[in-house]
């Protein structure tokens, strides 16, 4: 659905985006992480075609940003990090504007709209000046409005930014709604834990060069080789804890501030990591639950940043 | 085509700009400014005139009077207008957005030229009431006022075009504003200047008899002259034989200029709108 072979993009002599490649599936969600300045609204002006790439390409659903620019304007819908509204003009109105814009017929944006805002949680503020409208609603209105021609793909540079956890959460709610439409959606955040909820898959990005892509679980396991484990049981915490510290692979056990709970890193891979839940079971522990802590996301990101800086010094 | 006749962009315009008030005031001070100036300028006639009353060639010199204040009117309005309509889209980052719509740029500079034009035309169409005193008067042939609001209409989309081209090339506002009014202010004062310059060297160097096109190129330039040269076909005739030795009425290689300039700039303006995606840089 989106592929970006060896995209670069240059100001003069600072290189913005080096030789960019990737690819992504259709209906996947894709979080592209980075820290500020790293590329990504580059990439996304690339794909929406707001931005000649200095050399490479990107195609969306077989067409080329370069050579078919406004055919690949009608399978995307894009949302920009900053963008402004119009005053003066009502919610529905605003994105009558825009379906006017995509040739959408008179009577098709009539049934189209109120849809949309009911997507959007909007329906309520349909005739309220867009202007006038929170920073929440406003984001909720251009997501709303990169949806009216019912686009394939959707590019949303940092969708929940400046945005309160409220707003925050439903955002999010309406990415995943848009997910199970079927959307391929490239998304774009600096806070990772965001979209290691929403993404499928994520590809962080420093300083313009893809560093990793990949599930966000599988990321994880590449970088810290290592998972955290939490069981918790019904009785007799202290038996347990002494039955996994009898595994090799167990290690830093931590009891939770939850009652019967506690937490191991383990280092076995999946077999392993069954057969020591078959022990457990066969030694009768009273386990009610056992299972794969997310590992904060944040730490990993700093320790894929360490690795692109030590293998940077040792180059230099 | 269909895009330009129902144009989204020009449309949304019309919406945004007579929800305000300002629209509507606006007119009312232009229409005030015009009215006060063509009923002062009867006054002191009949004031000054030994007949008491008010004569057809008094009615004509009004009718230029007021044909001439509405051009300077327009071409003060026109960069205020149409400056700023890209650039003003770029700084309320609302541009971005419609880029990456399938409209095509032709049909969002067109709409955006037409919407911010069209206040303008209805400035004019509204001032036409005034003009009805002339005809009251007598002194002045129909023939003569569609031609002046011709030469409104050429001239405002012309420079309106010019001016939407500094706006799209131009990131701020503020800076394809004074760009455009410094070509308004060429136009109708430095092409005159300019004229006058010509003149004097032409007859100073080559004699009170001689001839020469420079000038003409220069008088073809002003859409004062050009009006004039419409106001009086005789005395326009009579200048451009003993000056320039061209047998050609001015209004013709300006509609001709000015037409080029507007398909000039609306080209220039549609190529840079959008980024060429294969422009390597």
């Amino acid at each position: 659905m989106i592929e970006i072979k060896n995209l670069t993009k240059k100001y003069g002599n600072f290189t913005a985006l080096d030789q960019l490649t990737l690819k992504i599936k259709e209906g996947t969600v894709f979080g592209f992480v980075g820290a500020n300045g790293a590329g990504k609204s580059t990439t996304f002006s690339i794909l929406a075609t707001l931005l000649p790439p200095t050399s490479g390409d990107a195609f969306i659903n077989g067409f080329s940003v370069v050579n078919n620019p406004s055919d690949v304007r009608k399978q995307i819908g894009y949302m920009p990090d900053f963008f402004g509204v119009y005053d003066q003009l009502k919610a529905s109105e605003y994105l009558d504007f825009y379906g006017a814009s995509y040739q959408i017929p008179v009577r098709e944006r009539e049934k189209l709209i109120p849809q949309l805002l009911e997507l959007v949680n909007l329906s309520d503020k349909k005739d309220s000046y867009v202007d006038l409208l929170s920073r929440g609603m406003k984001q909720r209105l251009c997501l709303a409005r990169a949806l009216i021609h019912d686009p394939k793909v959707l590019i949303l540079d940092e969708p929940a930014s400046g945005l309160d956890p409220r707003a925050r959460v439903e955002m999010k709610e309406i990415i995943r709604e848009l997910k199970m439409m079927g959307k391929t959606i490239l998304i774009s955040s600096h806070i990772l834990p965001e979209l290691a909820e929403m993404c499928d898959e994520i590809g962080i990005i420093d300083k313009g060069k893809l560093v990793i892509q990949g599930n966000v679980h599988d990321i994880q396991k590449q970088i810290k080789g290592e998972k955290v484990i939490v069981v918790k049981l019904m009785k007799d915490i202290h038996s347990a804890i002494q039955f996994f510290e009898d595994d090799p692979n167990v290690s830093q056990i931590t009891i939770n501030e939850k009652p019967n709970t506690f937490t191991f890193i383990y280092r076995g891979d999946d077999l392993e990591q069954k057969q020591l839940l078959r022990n457990a079971i066969m030694k009768e522990l009273p386990i009610i639950s056992f299972y794969e802590q997310d590992t904060d996301l944040e730490d990993v990101f700093m320790e894929i940043m360490k690795g692109v800086e030590s293998s940077e010094t040792t180059l230099q | 085509m269909k895009q330009l006749y129902n144009n989204p962009v020009m449309n949304k315009e019309f919406k945004l700009r007579f929800r305000t008030e300002k629209s509507f005031l606006g007119i009312f001070f232009y229409l005030f400014a015009l009215g006060l100036i063509g009923i002062g300028f009867i006054y002191m006639q009949t004031l000054t005139s030994q007949y008491g009353y008010f004569r057809p060639d008094e009615s004509r010199i009004m009718f230029y009077v007021l044909s001439y204040l509405q051009l300077v009117l327009l071409l003060f309005t026109i960069p205020g207008l149409t400056a700023g309509v890209i650039s003003g889209e770029r700084e309320k980052q609302t541009l971005n957005i419609l880029l990456t719509t399938t409209q095509s740029s032709l049909s969002i500079v067109f709409g955006k030229l037409f919407s911010s034009l069209s206040y303008l035309l209805i400035l004019m169409i509204s001032s036409l009431p005034l003009y009805s005193f002339v005809f009251l008067f007598g002194g002045i042939s129909p023939f003569q006022l569609v031609s002046v609001f011709l030469i409104y209409i050429l001239t405002i989309f012309s420079l309106g075009s010019v001016s939407v081209y500094f706006s799209t090339i131009i990131r701020k506002t503020i800076v394809s504003t004074i760009i455009a009014y410094g070509v308004m202010l060429f136009l109708a004062l430095g092409t005159a200047l300019l004229f006058g310059i010509s003149i004097s060297i032409s007859t100073n160097w080559f004699g009170a008899s001689s001839s020469h096109p420079i000038p003409y190129l220069f008088a073809v330039l002003n859409p004062f002259m050009v009006m004039l040269s419409v106001f009086e076909p005789s005395f326009s005739d009579q200048m451009n034989k003993l000056f320039f030795n061209i047998d050609l009425p001015l209004w013709i290689p300006y509609t001709i200029l000015y037409l080029l300039m507007f398909f000039l700039s609306m080209m220039g303006s549609v190529k840079r709108l959008r980024p060429n995606m294969k422009q390597r840089k």
